[in-house]
This record gives C-alpha cells, sequence and structure tokens, in this order.
C-alpha cells in the first residue's frame, strides 16, 4: 500500500511527473492548470514558465530529444499557441518522454471559449489520455511517460477544470525515478521534418496509432452494476457524475480518447438494449460510436454547452430537453480596490476610446463602472486587431483606437503585435498601453519574463525591460508613468499621443496590490542569502 | 455511512477556501473518502466563491447535487439567497449572526468560528479538527483561530 495523499488534480500530476523521473516542467499559466508546475518545482523537479505555450512546448521537445522526460502545462486555449510544434512532434521519433497536459474548461469558469481539446489529438494524431480524478490524475500521468518512451511519441494528458481543482484521495505507488540521463544521438531521418523524411514518419505514425488500439481497450474500466438495466459510455469526471446519476447503470469509463477503445465500446454496448454516452463538450465519443456502427443514445444539444453535473446526467439520461433553470447570479468578479488598471480605464472610458484588449485581470475593464473595453480575441491580440482598426476606420475614428496588454500577455505574443506596428505602420500611427503590474496576476501571482524572478521566485538570470526592446524595434515614443499618482498627467498624455501620427507604447507601471507584499517578501528572501 | 455534503460560500477574500480546506483535512485524517471542489480564476477578484466538501465511505462526483447540501454556512449573509438552492429541505443553514462577532479576537476568523459551529453537528473528534486547523493555517495565526472555533462551538 502507498501513501495515502489529499490531492488537488494538479497536484498529482506533478507528483507523478516527478515521480515518473522528470529532466523538466515547462509551461505558461492558465487556469486551470497553472497550479502544475508550482507543485513540480515543490517536490524537487525543474521547472519553469515560458514566455508561452508554443516555447514551452519546443522546449519540452528538445529536452525529450536528448532523451530526458518533459511535462508541458497550458489551459485549452494555449495549445492553439503550441499547435504548430504539436502536428509535427507527433511526426517525430523522440528518444525520451513528452507529456503535455491540456486543461480544457467547459463553462468558461475562466476563459473565453470552450474549446474541446479532444478534437486535437485526433487531429495530430497524438495519443490523449483522459482521467477522472486526483487519482486517475496521478495514475494515468506515469502511464503517459510510459507510453511516450515505449512509442516515442508525445502523449497529450487532458483534464477540465473539475479535475484540476478538485481534491481527493490519491495513493501514490512506489516509483520513484530520478531524473532520466541525457545524451544526443543524431537521427535526422526520424528528426528532421523535409517532406522526404515527413511521408515516412506520417506512415509510421498511423501505423503505430494502429498498434495503439489494443493499450485503448486495456485502458478502460467497467464501474456501476455491470447487470444493470442500461449502459453508459463515459470519459473524464462524466463517469463520476453518471455512477451517482445513474446507480443501477453499467458504466465504461474511456480512458484513452484518442485512439479509441472501438472494440470495447462495441462489446460493451451490445450488452445493453439502451446505451447512452455522457461527455462535456464537442460529440467525440458518441461521433466515434456512430461512425463505428455502434448504437448509443447521444446527447441533446442543450448538453454540450457547459459543464454537466450529476443533476444535469439524471436529465439527460431521461431525455428531459426542457429549459434548465438559471443559476442565481452571485456577485461578479470586479477589479480590486487599489488595482491600478482602476485609473487607467477611468481615463479610457472618459476620452471615448475604441479600446483593444486582451486577457488578464484588466479584461474586467468592460464591466461598469469602466465600460472601457471594445474587444477580445486570445492573447496578444489587443495590439493587432488595434492595428487593423486604425487601417480600416476612417481617420477621425482611427484616432481614438488604443491597444491595452498586460505585461505576461505583452511577452506571450504582444511583442509580435509591435513587429507588425513598425513594418506597417498605420497612416494615423497606433497607440499601445502596456499594464505592467510586474507579475501574472489573473493566473495566481506567476512570474514571467520581466519580472526578474524565475518559477520558484528566485532571482533570474535575466530580465527583459519592456522599454528597452520597443525602443529598439523603432517604436517612436516610449512612456512610462503610473496612472494612480499621476492620472490627470496620464489624460494628457493619451491625449496628446492619439492627436500625433506616431508610433507610442505608453507603459502603465504599478505593481499589483495584491502582489506587492509578496514581491517584497520575495526581494527580502534574496537579500537573506 | 452515508455521504456528508456540505457546502461553504461567501465573497473572495473571506477564507471560505480556506474553511473548507480544514474541512478536508478533518475528514481525510478520519480515514473517509473525500472530496472537494471549487472554482478558482476570476472568482477570486472579490465576486462570489464556493467550495464544496463530501465525504463518506465512497464518494462519486466531487459537485454536491444541487438541493443536496446537508450544511450551507455562509460567510456574508448577502450569498445565503444565492445559495439557498444547494441546501436539501431540512438542511442546516449557518450564518455570520449566529457568531458574536464581537467576542472574535480577529474579525478575519470568521471563516474558522463559523465551521466552529458547523462542527458541533459533525462527529469528528476534537483532536481531529485541531490537528486539521494546525496543519493548514501558519503557526502564527494559530491561536487566534483556535479561539474562534472554540467561540464557534460555543454559538450553537
Amino acid at each position: 500500500m502507498g501513501e495515502r495523499l489529499f490531492l488537488s488534480g494538479n497536484e498529482a500530476i506533478a507528483l507523478a511527473a516527478v515521480d515518473a523521473g522528470l529532466n523538466r516542467g515547462v509551461g505558461y499559466p492558465g487556469t486551470p492548470s497553472s497550479e502544475i508546475l508550482d507543485n513540480v518545482s515543490k517536490n524537487g523537479g525543474a521547472a519553469e514558465w515560458a514566455p508561452n505555450e508554443k516555447c514551452a512546448l519546443e522546449v519540452a521537445a528538445g529536452v525529450s530529444f536528448a532523451g530526458g522526460n518533459a511535462l508541458v502545462t497550458m489551459k485549452h486555449v494555449g495549445l492553439n499557441v503550441a499547435a504548430d510544434p504539436l502536428f509535427t512532434l507527433a511526426y517525430i521519433s523522440i528518444p525520451g518522454g513528452l507529456v503535455i497536459v491540456s486543461a480544457d474548461d467547459p463553462g468558461m469558469a475562466s476563459s473565453q471559449n470552450e474549446q474541446d481539446n479532444r478534437n486535437y489529438a485526433a487531429a495530430a494524431g497524438v495519443m490523449m489520455l483522459e482521467p477522472a480524478d486526483s487519482q486517475q490524475a496521478y495514475d494515468l500521468t506515469l502511464k503517459a511517460f510510459e507510453l511516450s518512451r515505449e512509442f516515442h511519441m508525445p502523449v497529450l494528458l487532458r483534464v477540465t477544470t473539475r479535475v484540476c481543482h478538485s481534491k481527493g484521495v490519491a495513493v501514490r505507488g512506489g516509483v520513484r525515478n530520478p531524473a532520466h540521463p541525457t545524451a544526443f544521438e543524431r537521427d535526422p531521418r526520424t528528426r528532421v521534418m523535409i517532406p522526404a523524411f515527413a511521408r515516412i514518419a506520417h506512415r509510421r505514425l498511423r501505423s503505430e496509432l494502429h498498434k495503439l488500439e489494443d493499450v485503448a481497450n486495456s485502458l478502460t474500466a467497467e464501474h456501476g452494476n455491470p447487470e444493470g438495466s442500461f449502459g453508459i459510455i463515459a470519459s473524464g469526471v462524466s463517469v463520476l457524475h453518471a455512477m451517482e446519476a445513474a446507480p443501477d447503470a453499467a458504466i465504461l469509463q474511456v480512458m484513452m480518447c484518442n485512439p479509441m477503445p472501438i472494440e470495447k465500446m462495441r462489446e460493451f454496448a451490445v450488452r445493453f438494449k439502451r446505451c447512452f454516452v455522457v461527455e462535456e463538450g464537442d460529440y467525440v465519443l458518441e461521433n466515434a460510436c456512430r461512425q463505428n456502427g455502434i448504437e448509443v443514445i447521444g446527447r441533446p444539444e442543450l448538453y454540450r454547452f457547459g459543464e454537466l453535473n450529476v443533476a444535469r446526467v439524471r436529465r439527460l439520461l431521461a431525455g428531459d430537453t426542457t429549459p434548465e433553470a438559471a443559476p442565481v447570479p452571485g456577485k461578479p468578479p470586479e477589479l480590486c480596490p487599489g488595482c491600478p488598471h482602476r485609473k487607467t480605464f477611468e481615463a479610457l472610458r472618459d476620452l471615448g476610446c475604441i479600446v483593444s484588449g486582451d486577457i488578464g485581470c484588466y479584461t474586467l475593464g468592460v464591466l461598469p463602472p469602466f465600460s472601457a473595453i471594445d474587444s477580445c480575441v486570445c492573447m496578444g491580440a489587443s495590439i493587432t486587431v488595434g492595428l487593423g482598426l486604425r487601417h480600416a476606420l476612417p481617420e477621425t475614428e482611427a484616432r481614438k483606437v488604443v491597444s491595452v496588454i498586460g505585461d505576461s500577455t505583452f511577452w506571450h505574443t504582444g511583442v509580435n503585435g509591435i513587429v507588425e506596428m513598425v513594418y506597417n505602420r498605420p497612416k494615423t500611427g497606433h497607440v499601445v498601453l502596456i499594464l505592467d503590474n510586474s507579475i501574472t496576476a489573473m493566473t495566481g501571482m506567476q512570474e514571467n519574463p520581466g519580472t526578474g524572478r524565475r518559477l520558484d521566485h528566485t532571482p533570474a538570470d535575466g530580465r527583459l525591460d519592456i522599454e528597452a526592446v520597443v525602443k529598439a524595434m523603432g517604436v517612436d515614443n516610449v512612456d512610462v508613468i503610473d496612472t494612480t499618482v499621476q492620472h490627470e498627467e496620464f489624460r494628457e498624455l493619451l491625449a496628446r499621443r492619439l492627436a500625433s501620427n506616431d508610433l507610442t507604447v505608453i507603459v502603465a507601471r504599478r505593481v499589483c496590490v495584491i502582489a506587492a507584499a509578496k514581491i517584497k517578501s520575495y526581494a527580502a528572501a534574496t537579500e537573506v542569502k | 455511512m452515508k455521504t456528508v455534503n456540505i457546502t461553504f460560500a461567501g465573497l473572495g477574500g473571506q477564507g471560505v477556501l480556506t474553511a473548507t480546506d480544514v474541512l478536508a483535512a478533518a475528514a481525510f485524517s478520519a480515514g473517509l473518502d473525500v472530496k472537494k471542489s471549487e472554482v478558482h480564476g476570476m472568482s477570486q477578484r472579490g465576486g462570489s466563491v464556493s467550495s464544496e466538501v463530501r465525504y463518506g465511505e465512497k464518494v462519486a462526483s466531487p459537485m454536491i447535487p444541487a438541493g443536496e447540501s446537508d450544511f450551507l454556512v455562509v460567510t456574508d449573509a448577502a450569498q445565503v439567497d444565492v445559495n439557498r438552492g444547494k441546501l436539501k429541505s431540512g438542511g442546516v443553514l449557518i450564518t455570520p449572526e449566529m457568531i458574536d462577532i464581537a467576542g472574535l479576537g480577529n474579525k478575519k476568523a470568521l471563516n474558522i468560528a463559523l465551521l466552529g459551529l458547523l462542527s458541533t453537528y459533525l462527529d469528528f473528534l476534537g483532536e481531529t479538527w485541531k490537528a486539521a486547523l494546525a496543519g493548514e493555517l501558519p503557526a502564527k495565526l494559530h491561536e487566534v483561530n483556535f479561539a474562534a472555533f472554540e467561540l464557534g462551538k460555543r454559538s450553537r
């Protein structure tokens, strides 16, 4: 019997990754994935925040090319950023272990969409495992590294908000591997994806995926009453809701959703007159059943939106499609009292700016009393969307366009927007406002390339300087201001820059009100050493 | 044993998640199956927060079905109506008015005082609670929270 622990899914993934023998954990913070790398570090593993998910996956790929084990963590939309390396890494024969955590957010507790990343696994041809609770998060993370090393392929571990943030009892097994030994072995035919090699690699990938169907069939579990009056095929946390909603049903849990355990699903479904599919998000299991001639009862469209829970699964199984009661609205989140963004958004509102916004706490500037954000698409989009508006709008309106982006988001993908701005300059110029609160606040106060500290809050080897970087890139004016203290000066400055045809970056700098005490304690800890 | 379902609710910053950490730690150390569920992220910014703990011999879903909470404990009176639908009929509602706030050494320990009141309905031993409080809270806050917990117990 192993050590009995009480862990969140994120803590379980971190612990298992370290137990499997971890050379490096790399990621970009994003709810609900953010706590994984902090816990890797707390458990003695090497971990870093990369500037974005594409960088993270590529660093991890390098670690795995050297024969090491690498863990990559991100929220679901992060995989969009990392999709470019993902699709080609699927072809590459990796000597080490590479496990990519995609933390999906059905119901959008803290996200801009509810994309279902099980589709990525099928599209890229990458194995995907899907745990339901903390115990399975631990076990399947170990399994993911084992499969990655055995088949020389990356493995996606798909978790959802409830799996990441729910805590449960988990038993830690006896595996305690040290970091794997590393060495470089040249093998360009399997790692340089020129067309001649990639054609061979694609065939290898598809043939391996066929072999992996046996693994998928073995990674299933049956719960509930085997003689039940009906069957349910489910994956992830939906399995647990189904166990409670239908205690007399037989439930087949799918733990590998790419490739899929088609034979197991077929054998299971034929045992019952009625077999339901219970899954959150898209119709991934259901469509696979239908394509393979497995007769199942699918979900009404109502249930593809939001999270499932026990009550919704009961309704789903009863075929109830009557409208669901809206939850009683609670108090919405807001910018904290004393938040440095408050005065910034008051000025943008009062000056009637057209604001192209970005992803972070400051997106709350869209709500009253500010009502000062006009669009928000994805990480880094504020600058480039603002440039498009500048190019397309009549001059009087173009002059009102301001792009607003946070410090961490700027380093993530905003910096590319500055390249676009300098290269393809709008006639009216442009104003980019970088809200530098010196921390990645929204996701829980993580470090970033501009803070001067590593993931574990110790001093970093290098610190990126926003002003120096944008000046070197060719921006005409670079201003730094504290909008809380210099409120009137900020309004005057912003109005002046908007009236010019210059390219301007204004850095609105004031430390996050919640992070301030923590940042002081990091500095004090450094001085003691 | 039947699964016990407890919902804690309040606003960001009131210690809702800390209270359920202590509660879950007590149930865990009693050797029970325990699940705890909440949503992080946007909710931290001063908005409504709720956290659910379920324990028993075997717990399946991490989320308490609507209308099946045995206890609803709120750290902010305005959150009662938002969460009332979570409480089963005949369930126990515990609110801040039930605590003698004037007797609290530190107003921020209201969450733990409410937990003390809740503890009078549950079967865990005093030493289990004390160990859970000590394990989940920083050492410098132990005394004030032990006192808040005792105040809560006396408020029944």
